[in-house]
């Protein structure tokens, strides 16, 4: 796995395969998921990757009710709302994604901070096959 | 590196056009630049003899996509009588124009061109909601795109990370959009020159007209929470949080300092100018600020030598309620926490210590994207002339006005300060 370039493609690869991986910079420390090819810290391209555990806690959200066209096509509209939002993962980065297993249509009893985990949703199929990234209270 | 910013030579605004803003869905953004380019030939105190522009800087978000035509710069230079001069197009989302002004500023500067036409174009009515909604996706975050984000949703989970550090709620949010409709109306170029009151009065009166039930709103706040009449669209953003879609354009003619006083005995000069970059909402250390604004108010005080309590009223890019609230503390003119509290308290009306979008913002005034940048200096330059009819900001010495454009979702984002002397 060391092999793999540090770029949204390999992200993505390693979704599929349920891990979360992200760079740490050789030099600095500075984490960065999805991965960055170069460190924004320190400007450092000696990176290595960190998975990440999968842990961590709501850091912002939002509900939507006007959905764009790929969720719509999903089901997802005005009697159908999903969350989603800014995860702060416990080794310390922000990762932005869906959020389940909340009520999306009492947005307003949903809680910054609440404690969540990962869950990984797979959809399509063949060249077609996504995997999604999604939160959930733990 | 280190060394103070300044322009080699100064620029000033020597007139000035904006096309009326709203859904014009049978006429086009050839129309719309004419109108505003016609104002602007109009405004030159001591006349403009055309032929002395000699460069064009037009800025245009998506025009490509709302109505599938690209390459905006010669079809402008065409319109206007102005091939073959040189026209660029700038691209900078929702400040593409204020990225055309700084350009056109920094040909000036440069000693190059004396003279340089600025403007700013969008049409978003020929495109279904959705379809505009889709294409100003395009602005986001790849990654946010990908999870779902709309823009509504991104201010929105901006909106819910201000609550969550400033314990503010969504209610503070209705000040804004009070404030916004309260000075609309004075605008006579803008797309809902109505108040909240208005709307709340057509309403109750389309009801009666109905025979249905009269809605029991006491004042403009309870409008504001009824989801009949004000309807999520992305938690806390409600529908009347959010700027609308609209067509129009904009423009300003720009000059060197040393030849201003040819076009004009009351030229508006160009303090500082700043602009700035931001990373995706995950990568920012703090989401209840824009980096990129404060990047470019930096650069601007810095090259004006003035402080944000010496800029006596500015607009802002209020897209959505919570981006105003959040701007008012990025630029430094209330600290941080403190815009929702200073709004609530009226310090930003029209008639307030420091006016904030007299012309009622990109909220009421509208939004084509491409054209705001250059509408809101134009609102500035008009302002500090005492040229702002109705919506006059009632202190007689007004001297230092701003402009606060920002671009996708703070991406993108431009401070400039305008002066008169």
């Amino acid at each position: 796995m060391n092999q793999r370039p540090f770029n949204d493609n390999s992200y993505e690869q390693f979704l599929k395969e349920e891990k979360i991986m992200g760079s740490k910079c050789q030099k600095c420390g500075a984490l960065a998921v999805p991965p960055r090819p170069i460190c924004v810290s320190c400007f450092g391209s000696q990176l290595e990757w960190l998975e990440f555990q999968g842990g961590g806690k709501l850091a912002a959200f939002t509900s939507i009710v006007v959905a764009p066209p790929p969720m719509a096509k999903q089901g997802f509209g005005k009697n159908n709302p999903y969350v989603v939002g800014v995860v702060e993962l416990n080794e310390g980065a922000k990762i932005v994604a869906r959020i389940t297993g909340v009520e999306a249509k009492k947005p307003e009893g949903i809680k910054v901070g609440t404690a969540l985990k990962a869950e990984f949703i797979h959809s399509g199929e063949g060249p077609d096959q996504k995997t999604f990234l999604a939160f959930k209270p733990r | 590196m280190g060394k103070k910013k300044k322009l080699a030579r100064g620029v000033a605004v020597v007139g000035g056009g904006l096309s009326k803003l709203g859904l014009f869905k049978d006429r086009n953004s050839k129309d719309f630049f004419a109108e505003s380019y016609l104002e602007m030939l109009g405004s030159v105190d001591k006349g403009l003899d055309p032929k002395d522009i000699e460069a064009i800087y037009i800025g245009n978000f998506t025009n490509d996509f709302f109505v599938n035509q690209a390459h905006w710069g010669p079809i402008i230079s065409d319109l206007v009588g102005h091939v073959p001069k040189p026209v660029t197009r700038t691209e900078g989302a929702c400040a593409s124009s204020a990225l055309a002004f700084r350009e056109g500023v920094f040909a000036i500067a440069s000693g190059f061109y004396d003279v340089v036409l600025v403007g700013g174009l969008e049409q978003m009515s020929k495109r279904t909601t959705e379809e505009v909604a889709e294409g100003l996706g395009t602005a986001g975050s790849p990654y946010e795109v990908a999870s779902g984000f709309t823009f509504p949703g991104v201010f929105g989970t901006i909106a819910t990370a201000y609550f969550a550090k400033y314990g503010a709620d969504r209610e503070c949010l209705f000040n804004v959009t009070i404030k916004s409709h309260n000075n609309a109306p004075l605008n006579p170029k803008a797309q809902f020159p109505l108040t909240i009151r208005d709307f709340m009065n057509a309403r109750i009166e389309r009801c009666r007209q109905k025979g249905e039930p009269i809605p029991g709103w006491k004042e403009e706040k309870d409008f504001l929470r009824d989801i009949a009449v004000n309807p999520p669209i992305a938690w806390p953003m409600h529908l009347f949080d959010c700027c609308p879609i609209s067509d129009g354009a904009s423009c300003l003619l720009l000059v060197a300092e040393d030849i201003a006083k040819r076009f004009t005995d009351d030229p508006i000069y160009v303090a500082g100018t700043g602009q700035g970059s931001g990373y995706s909402l995950h990568a920012t250390k703090d989401m209840t600020s824009f980096e990129a604004t404060r990047a470019a108010a930096r650069e601007a005080y810095d090259m004006s030598g003035l402080t944000p309590a010496e800029v006596q009223f500015s607009e802002v890019h209020d897209c959505f309620s919570i981006a105003e609230i959040i701007h008012l503390e990025d630029l430094g003119f209330f600290k941080p926490g403190e815009g929702n509290k200073a709004t609530a308290e009226g310090l930003t009306r029209l008639d307030g210590p420091k006016p904030i979008n007299t012309s009622g913002g990109l909220k009421s005034k509208g939004h084509p994207v491409g054209a705001t940048g250059i509408a809101q200096l134009y609102e500035v330059w008009l302002q500090l002339r005492g040229r702002a009819g109705k919506r006059q900001i009632p202190n007689r010495n007004l001297r230092i006005g701003g402009a606060h454009n920002l671009g996708g979702t703070g991406g993108t984002c431009t401070f400039t300060i305008l002066e008169r002397r």
